[in-house]
């Protein structure tokens, strides 16, 4: 037994280490401790065959050009003390909502989405304008209005059910745990951080912030503990007083902050088997990653990021039978930013999503497994190409994850991306000294994450 | 410290915490958040910077009297009269 940390976080993705640089930056001794050999969650980063890869990045969300003074990215930036010029935000080409007939242009400008809604839904422009002042008017952290139905409100405000799901459908692949439906609180942060803010990326991926977040968190003093994964929360009464270690090792800590995701760190504190599993979120992806012997842009794809969907209604819930559901998916290059002094990637890149279901990956056996992979790789780029040009006459290599692989590396139940349904936006649990933050939170994407970790340690660690 | 020190430390925190503000045409008469693109975890960032520099406490209830420069340089006066810039 050692020393007891002021605050001791569980996992090293964004909010994790967001929230340790607060608190170290405060003076607190901070430890995150994290199961994985390398830092990001989520949002990670690895290398194989020679090349570097990022896990889940396809956009930094919530851009905003420097000298922003409001939104989360220029709040995040104060709050840890970057500047703009740190996370080398390259903002995005232009994207497109592609539905069956009908497709949306939009980028980090509204006007143009505004023009493509006249153009394609002229009776609806009105609605879009009452929408955009609903969304400017919700206020974060009220959690009664967080959990109103946004089919609910979008049918009061459209009469055109077609664009109604052509607005979801973007901000439930980017953010959405829930089935079907989505939460106001939800929609409304998804509808500011990617059609009135915007998406970017920095040219090296997602390693040049987490290496950011990392250098800072320990220049500050924290200690980051890689290939500690915990065991059990370790109690007294209604506080917690440290952790069980994997390898059986004890670390006390004044407070807990869990990163871990909601129904994971119920599990961690004991909650029953049942219990958990009926609260963790169900929605999970495959990713297909294509690189290419030339840019995107050579075969005709410029778009930044395609949000297809082949029927009339968008269907956002895990695949009914079968591995995958590919009818809607996502395709996203890398290389259509706009780099500064116009810098490139090495290679082309491709990235397609579909929606999975994490049960019956996992009970393939290994043969199956590897056979199936092949299998939905092509079956997710077939339906991605009906709405970008064919490209895989260009792979020079592939790569691929399953919820599986979420799983393997993230210790998230059922590979879930977007952790559970049911959000937690103060972050309190049924200790008094244990927090969440991350996913299960409420904000998602990069930003989201770095902002999730920065509000629960200041509410709750720094007072 | 005294009054006139208090307020340097009060700019020099401001300076950190929004780099981007121009701090020269602060009217110290006039709250900050109509100055200044503040919000609350902003406030928060006085209060915590005023603690880690110079230990000085201030309860959460007493957040409001950090509203404008005059009200934070009275306020700090008697708190911070002992302690050297």
């Amino acid at each position: 037994m050692t020393q007891a940390y002021d605050t001791l976080i569980i996992g090293a993705g964004m909010s994790g280490l967001a929230a340790g640089i607060r608190l170290a930056y405060y003076d607190q001794s901070v430890a995150i401790v994290e199961r994985h050999k390398t830092i990001g969650g989520l949002n990670s980063f690895y290398r194989t065959g020679g090349r570097d890869y990022d896990v889940g990045l396809h956009a930094v969300t919530n851009f905003t050009p420097k000298g922003a003074k409001k939104g989360p990215l220029s709040r995040l930036l104060r709050q840890l003390r970057f500047q703009w010029e740190d996370f080398a935000l390259a903002p995005q080409n232009q994207s497109r909502i592609a539905f069956p007939g009908v497709s949306l242009a939009f980028s980090n400008d509204i006007m143009l989405l505004e023009a493509e809604i006249a153009r394609c839904f002229p009776d609806q422009v009105q609605a879009f304008a009452n929408l955009r002042s609903q969304v400017l008017e919700y206020d974060d952290l009220d959690q009664a209005a967080f959990e109103i139905s946004t089919r609910k409100v979008l049918g009061q405000i459209f009469s055109d059910p077609l664009l109604i799901d052509m607005i979801l459908c973007p901000l439930m692949w980017y953010g959405n745990a829930r089935q079907h439906d989505m939460d106001w609180g939800q929609f409304c942060i998804m509808f500011r951080s990617i059609f009135l803010e915007g998406f970017a990326r920095p040219l090296r991926g997602v390693r040049l912030i987490l290496k950011h977040l990392v250098k800072k968190f320990r220049s500050l003093g924290g200690q980051l503990l890689l290939r500690h994964g915990v065991q059990e929360i370790v109690r007294d009464g209604d506080q917690a007083v440290g952790v069980i270690l994997d390898d059986g090792r004890e670390i006390q800590a004044k407070r807990i902050l869990s990163s871990a995701g909601w129904v994971e760190t119920q599990r961690l504190m004991g909650q029953s088997e049942v219990a958990v599993q009926q609260e963790a979120g169900q929605l999970t992806f495959i990713e297909t990653i294509t690189t290419l012997d030339c840019m995107p842009a050579k075969l005709g794809m410029e778009d930044t990021i395609v949000f297809y969907n082949d029927s009339e209604r968008f269907d956002w819930r895990p695949p009914q039978d079968g591995l995958c559901d590919v009818r809607t998916g996502v395709v996203c290059s890398p290389n259509n930013y706009l780099y500064a002094d116009d810098q490139q990637l090495s290679d082309g890149v491709v990235r397609i999503t579909s929606i999975a279901d994490f049960e019956r990956w996992r009970s393939l056996d290994e043969a199956a497994y590897r056979r199936e992979k092949l299998r939905w790789y092509d079956l997710s780029a077939d339906s991605a190409v009906r709405f970008v040009p064919e490209f895989r006459h260009h792979a020079i290599d592939t790569d691929m994850f399953t919820p599986t692989t979420i799983k393997r590396f993230t210790w998230h139940d059922n590979g879930a991306v977007y952790g559970a349904p049911q959000k937690r936006l103060d972050g309190r649990t049924q200790l008094e000294n244990v927090f969440v933050c991350g996913t299960d939170q409420g904000f998602v994407g990069i930003v989201g994450a770095i902002i999730s970790g920065i509000s629960i340690a200041n509410q709750h660690c720094l007072k | 410290m005294a009054p006139e020190e208090i307020r340097e430390v009060i700019i020099e925190i401001l300076g950190d915490i929004a780099p981007d503000e121009d701090l020269g045409s602060l009217d110290d008469a006039v709250a900050f958040r109509e100055q200044l693109e503040l919000d609350s975890m902003d406030f928060l960032d006085i209060v915590m910077e005023l603690r880690k520099r110079y230990r000085v406490q201030i309860p959460e209830e007493e957040y409001g009297q950090l509203a404008s420069m005059d009200s934070t340089v009275s306020y700090l006066t008697p708190k911070m009269a002992e302690i050297a810039k």
